[in-house]
């Protein structure tokens, strides 16, 4: 591959090739050569890892396979923090369009000239970026777009259904509610 | 009340005059041109019977053909890689039977295997495990292909096929009851092995639904190969080139119908697919009717390959003998002292997996089911991907959809047999 400098050489393990590219500025050039002139024709998937604490924090993963050669190839990167943004493989190959996208929601990089980086698992406005490390596995408290609970239904109330209104969601589970003719806890 | 005959209906000349009143009269002078009619958005699901899910398609309509669509997914995200990474490895298999839920046997020997390949022993295992490991995945893609069938000859307007595919499948639950102890929730592979060994009359009961399970897909094919209707709605609908199919990364009966020939049960053989003879069937054009056609050839290959496996079913051990990765037995956890300590650091750490990295694809059956596991060392994984075959192929709609009429939204959704359990994970 004519990319002299750029990448590492390649490392191996379990039979897995992976070459490392220094500059992920760079990325879209050495993939389109990946595809020319390599080859790799099939993007299996492109991932994310958070190397939380370490600087660059974040290792952005991709693997190629070939449909000519049948060899699978790992391509990694990283990209720190402070940027949190690398250039699109979308022009590559159309499949990097989700790929991209979800590691846009769930790990919060930026893929510049991304034709839609919308989120994609989660809701569009949803604040945080659940697979980073520092974010918690119960979760962080958001605003829910009240889509479910704006006006109550005909059919509503009894003891197992969730009211609507209420301060929040935890207000409306029918576990937290008082029962009629029952003095409220503490 | 009056009488039918009493009811007195104004007569033609009277209803046009009076509606001429009702909305004036057309401007003088000025012909109606042609009409601008404004693009109509529809939406589809999210809770919709032909979105077999949670899938919702925000459709741009112009009369009936669509021009543009915007798929939404995401409904069903529950965060299970996010899970994996607080979980051991054993922890997270009852994870993966919620993936593909129609497959869920596939789904945990995809996962087993991953975590094999990352501690090195996926080569290792004993015959017997592999040969019931391939009847598993086997038995899940004629369980899968069996719904995937029935409910896209239901979504095509023939409800016959689908309560006569789902007569067969039950066979394959009941079959998944005695083998795993349950029909749905499987969890039937462990690291190094499976949770057990086949119950006795297991492979006589395997028999007899597979001569059972022929003649109801070739029953199945009279009621669809040739039907006019059926060929109708399928036939040159949802065309995939095969660099488009490529490009998009589509994998599984969705790849082959659009010609290309892999399967990683071929090129890439895991298990003792090198051992077993299966034929890998490919479409031509790469419409929804050649999909249709390849998980039918596909149903004859499996059982073809169950077959096989039950000729060759050797005795032996289920599971690696090394008390570090798979449980010791349970006399021996007992009675003696080294498997007692294996069997709780087993337990409460989990198998010891180096330090690195690994991408393990699997021919699931909607596709190839990958786990990309990035290890720290230790009992669980610092980063666990799920490469799932629906997401992939999903994301072909934006371009595939427009062109088609809004009826063939439910036939090409259909042919693609996605679940959103594993797309949304």
């Amino acid at each position: 591959m004519k990319c002299p400098g750029l990448v590492s050489e390649p490392a191996e393990f379990r039979g897995e090739i992976t070459v490392e590219v220094s500059d992920a500025e760079r990325m879209p050039e050495v993939c389109a050569a990946a595809r020319t002139e390599l080859g790799f024709d099939y993007l299996v998937d492109i991932t994310s890892v958070d190397n939380y604490g370490e600087d660059p924090r974040f290792a952005v993963v991709y693997h190629l396979y070939g449909y000519g050669h049948l060899c699978w190839l790992r391509l990694k990167t990283f990209v720190s923090e402070e940027k949190g943004e690398l250039p699109t493989v979308t022009g590559v190959w159309r499949t990097a369009d989700w790929h991209e996208r979800e590691i846009y929601d769930m790990m919060g990089l930026r893929f510049r000239g991304h034709p839609d980086l919308r989120r994609i698992l989660m809701w569009e406005g949803y604040p945080y970026f659940p697979l980073r490390k520092d974010f918690p596995l119960a979760g962080k408290a958001s605003d829910v777009p009240e889509v479910a609970f704006t006006s109550a239904a005909p059919l509503e109330g009894g003891p197992f259904v969730t009211v609507a209104g209420g301060k929040d969601a935890i207000a409306r589970e029918p576990r937290s509610r008082v029962p009629e003719g029952e003095a409220p806890k503490d | 009340m009056a009488r039918a005959e009493e009811i007195k209906f104004k007569d033609t000349a009277a209803r046009l005059a009076g509606a001429a009143a009702f909305s004036g009269p057309p401007p003088a002078g000025e012909e109606p041109g042609e009409l601008e009619g404004d693009r109509m958005v529809l939406n589809i699901g999210p809770s919709h019977p032909a979105t077999h899910g949670v899938l919702r398609l925000v459709v741009e309509l112009d009369g009936e053909t669509i021009t543009k669509v915007r798929p939404e997914i995401g409904y069903l995200h529950r965060g299970d890689e996010k899970i994996a990474e607080n979980f051991t490895y054993t922890q997270f298999i009852p994870y993966t039977d919620r993936l593909d839920y129609l497959a869920p046997m596939a789904n945990n020997v995809a996962y087993a295997l991953a975590v094999e390949k990352l501690l090195g022993i996926d080569r290792q295992l004993p015959p017997r495990c592999q040969f019931i490991r391939v009847i598993c995945c086997e038995l899940a893609r004629i369980s899968s292909h069996l719904l995937g069938i029935g409910c896209y000859a239901m979504d095509c307007g023939a409800m016959t096929v689908f309560l006569h595919t789902f007569t067969e499948r039950e066979k394959v639950h009941n079959l998944c009851e005695s083998l795993t102890g349950a029909r749905f929730t499987t969890a039937y592979t462990r690291i190094g092995g499976l949770s057990r060994d086949m119950p006795p009359g297991w492979a006589e009961e395997c028999r007899k639904f597979l001569n059972e399970v022929v003649v109801n897909i070739e029953e199945t094919e009279t009621f669809l190969t040739r039907n006019r209707i059926f060929m109708d709605r399928t036939q040159g609908v949802g065309v995939i080139p095969r660099d488009v199919a490529i490009d998009y990364g589509l994998t599984g009966p969705n790849l082959r119908g659009s010609g290309v020939d892999h399967d990683l049960r071929k090129t890439h053989p895991y298990l003792v697919y090198d051992q077993l003879k299966f034929e890998v069937p490919v479409g031509t054009r790469g419409d929804c009717y050649d999909r249709y056609l390849v998980r039918m050839e596909e149903l004859r290959q499996s059982v073809r390959i169950v077959h096989q496996c039950l000729d060759q079913l050797p005795g032996g051990p289920i599971n690696v003998p090394d008390g570090k990765i798979a449980l010791p037995p349970k006399e021996g956890v007992l009675t003696k002292m080294e498997e007692l300590i294996h069997h709780f650091i087993n337990v409460t750490q989990g198998v010891n997996a180096p330090p690195g990295e690994i991408y393990f694809g699997h021919e699931n059956p909607k596709g190839e089911l990958g786990f990309y596991i990035n290890s720290r060392g230790g009992g669980t994984p610092y980063r666990l991907k799920i490469r799932s075959p629906s997401f992939v192929n999903l994301s072909i709609l934006s371009w595939l959809l427009p062109g088609h009429l809004l009826s063939d939204v439910v036939a090409v959704l259909g042919s693609f047999d996605f679940v959103m359990g594993e797309c949304d994970r």
